[in-house]
């Protein structure tokens, strides 16, 4: 390559993205709530309304639930709908057209039909917005067979992981998480994808896999920086999609180093790192593990209000940095 | 009217002896109506605070102000019990103060303080005082609404004689939860009176863009009830409707719909650039329409308030203020040992 890589925001690259599909595919249309001229709420859409106009970039009124069905009807007849949702915590007003409808439409009609709806869901704490604004529920989403859940976490994956949702002929929910919107990271130019069920190894390391997810694979990575300085080689996992889980990945990776950590910003109980956990203990991965797995995720609690809370209820660098050392050092 | 009309009101009752003031200075006395104009300064000067405090990085979260829709506030308190109860939005500092909280413990919450009204957890859009019968704000456009037709239920079921009035926006009114909630309040004939503050905006989407009937009172005829649309920005007759229908529902006539008229003179929130209305249409509002403005005219013509009156009014208000950004500033944040507290219910 002699061109160096430009930059851009994770919400650029985004905007770059759906920009490429509108150009170049007349059947795309977004749609969500203030996505017009106000730009989105959290600027993704930006200048998109004046560059595709009103008939492309649907501004809906707030009606969760039935913009969500209009963008599965209009993905079941002809077109390649993106839908933002305002913050991922209003998709419980929508529930039932995602997960009765969109997810279940092919099955249900015998293959008859597909759903190439793509939603796009802000989520995640860490800006104040208090617990109905906060949640990762990613594994939610995780939980319904027939729809695929991403999570990118550069700005690299953002741009190639919805251009492959939308060449993806099923219903794709891609979560976003808020704080990484404005972090910056080389894009390439052009249209590309990025692979739907691939985790991507960040950080290569021969002493402990920690698998994260959104925001934590920056934390993690973090995490593993200090931990070198100490002798430590953590191996970061960015998990990438959590429907389908990409196993052999994470199964290679801890015949390797023997030792797993899973980090997650969403609630602990019944989430992504227990399901990871499980998978590595049916594998034969099992086998060459020298310690207990260890879960960190989200407290059992609502996202609270006040700052200091709201960073005790979620992982921090601090706490994964003793938690990998703990583990690593057979503390644990 | 205008201050000479209001000056010749007064001269013609003095000489027929007929009362045709409007409805607030027939209905309540001095002392009420005091204190009623108090509460919409408060509420403004809660606002401005709050917009002072964030500005200066005092908080974090965000904040959605309700600066020019004070007189539907206060003129729906003005209709409502001690005991009766409300819901509210995330645009509900207003309804919180006509609904009798302390500004000193919702710059707490604000400040996310454990002296708050949660205690620090919620933050802005969750303030609520169940003492007071303000069952809370909520994040969730039109979250409130089935809330509200589920308190009325309660207080009919109860016989406890309490109306339940909940507070929505123009933008909630396309939301599933008010058509559902609407429809059953009415075939249940509940104790609950609707009250749509259209300040013609939700969010950047102008009730034109978004709702298909011309009026939002007018949706009321899908489901039976009365359906009202009010300037609501004029105190008398937000306090007029909202009495009407109050006694309605707690006659068992069943549930209203009062549709408000008003203006937020902010953005949004703190991430609006209004790039969706024009700047004369703020100042039209702004300088023709401040409800503030507007009752003080009628306090003055009605005798109720002189100049000195009224600046007296704002000095306590001031201080109030000023008190309750001290309190919150000065109390202590909750302890992070407490994380997990109030999940679930202690000992239970
Ligand atoms: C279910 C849901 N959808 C969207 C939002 C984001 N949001 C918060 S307030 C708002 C506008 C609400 O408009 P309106 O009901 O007219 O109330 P106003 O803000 O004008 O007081 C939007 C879109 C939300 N909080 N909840
Ligand atoms: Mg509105």
């Amino acid at each position: 390559m002699d061109q160096p890589v430009r930059e851009l925001s994770y919400a650029e690259a985004i905007r770059e993205a759906m920009a490429i599909a509108l150009e170049r595919d007349e059947r795309v249309v977004v749609m969500g709530e203030d996505i017009g001229v106000y730009g989105g709420a959290f600027q993704v859409t930006g200048d998109l309304i004046e560059r595709f106009g009103p008939d492309r970039i649907i501004d809906t009124p707030i009606s969760e639930l039935g913009g969500a069905g209009i963008a599965v009807g209009a993905a079941v007849t002809g077109l390649r709908p993106i839908f933002e949702f305002q913050f991922s915590d209003f998709a419980t007003l929508a529930m039932e057209q995602i997960v009765n409808q969109a997810a279940k439409m092919r099955f249900m009609l015998g293959g008859s039909v597909s759903v190439p709806v793509v939603m796009r869901f802000p989520a995640g704490s860490g800006t104040g917005a208090a617990a109905q604004h906060s949640q990762s529920l990613e594994a939610w989403f995780g939980h319904v067979p027939g729809l695929k859940v991403v999570q990118p976490t550069t700005p690299e994956d953002a741009k190639g992981l919805l251009l492959a949702a939308l060449e993806d002929p099923d219903p794709v929910m891609i979560f976003e998480h808020k704080l990484l919107y404005k972090t910056r990271g080389p894009v390439p130019e052009g249209a590309y994808t990025t692979p739907i069920g691939k985790a991507e190894i960040r950080r290569k390391g021969r002493d402990v896999t920690v698998v994260a997810t959104g925001v934590m694979v920056s934390r993690a990575l973090e995490a593993a920086n200090e931990l070198a300085a100490e002798g430590i080689e953590v191996e970061v996992i960015d998990l990438r999609t959590v429907r389908p889980i990409d196993t052999p990945a994470i199964v290679e990776s801890v015949i390797r180093t023997h030792r797993l950590c899973i980090v997650h910003e969403a609630v602990k109980t019944l989430g992504i790192g227990a399901e990871i956990s499980a998978r590595i203990a049916e594998s034969e991965a099992f086998d060459y593990l020298d310690a207990p797995i260890v879960r960190l995720g989200g407290a059992e609690t609502p996202i609270p209000y006040n700052p200091d809370l709201e960073k005790a209820a979620v992982p921090q660098v601090p706490g994964i940095v003793a938690a990998l050392r703990d583990l690593a050092t057979g503390r644990r | 009217m205008g201050r000479e009309d209001k000056a010749m009101v007064k001269k013609a009752e003095a000489a027929t002896g007929a009362d045709n003031r409007p409805f607030l200075f027939r209905r309540h006395d001095a002392g009420t109506i005091r204190e009623a104009y108090r509460k919409m300064l408060l509420i403004r000067a809660f606002e401005e605070g709050a917009e002072n405090a964030y500005m200066r990085g005092l908080v974090h979260g965000t904040m959605h102000l309700s600066i020019g829709q004070e007189a539907s506030a206060v003129g729906v308190g003005l209709a409502l019990r001690d005991d009766d109860q409300i819901t509210s939005t995330h645009r509900g500092h207003g309804h919180s103060i006509a609904k009798g909280a302390e500004v000193k413990r919702m710059f707490a919450e604000f400040f996310g303080k454990e002296t708050g009204y949660c205690r620090g957890r919620g933050g802005s859009m969750h303030i609520a005082d169940v003492s007071k019968g303000n069952l809370g704000a909520n994040g969730i456009v039109g979250g409130g609404i089935p809330i509200a037709v589920g308190a009325a239920l309660s207080a009919r079921r109860l016989g406890n004689g309490k109306v339940v009035v909940c507070f929505f926006g123009d933008g909630a009114n396309n939301e599933g939860a008010f058509h559902e909630a609407l429809n059953m309040a009415a075939i249940w004939k509940l104790p609950v009176v609707f009250v749509c503050e259209n300040n013609g905006y939700g969010m950047s989407t102008s009730q034109a863009r978004a709702t298909a009937s011309a009026t939002i009172a007018e949706r009321a005829g899908a489901y039976a009830m009365p359906g009202r649309t009010i300037d609501g920005n004029d105190l008398s007759a937000v306090a007029e409707a909202t009495e009407d229908a109050v006694s309605r529902a707690r006659n068992g006539e069943g549930p209203s719909l009062i549709e408000l008229k008003t203006y937020r003179w902010r953005g949004h929130s703190k991430s609006d650039r209004n790039r969706y209305r024009t700047k004369e249409e703020i100042d039209h509002w702004m300088t023709e329409n401040d409800p503030v403005k507007r009752i003080e005219a009628d306090l003055v013509a009605f005798g109720i308030l002189d100049e000195a009156g009224l600046d007296a009014v704002r000095a306590s208000v001031a201080e109030e203020i000023e008190a309750g950004i001290a309190f919150a500033k000065e109390s202590p944040s909750p302890d992070p040992a407490d994380l997990e507290r109030f999940v679930y219910t202690e000992g239970a």
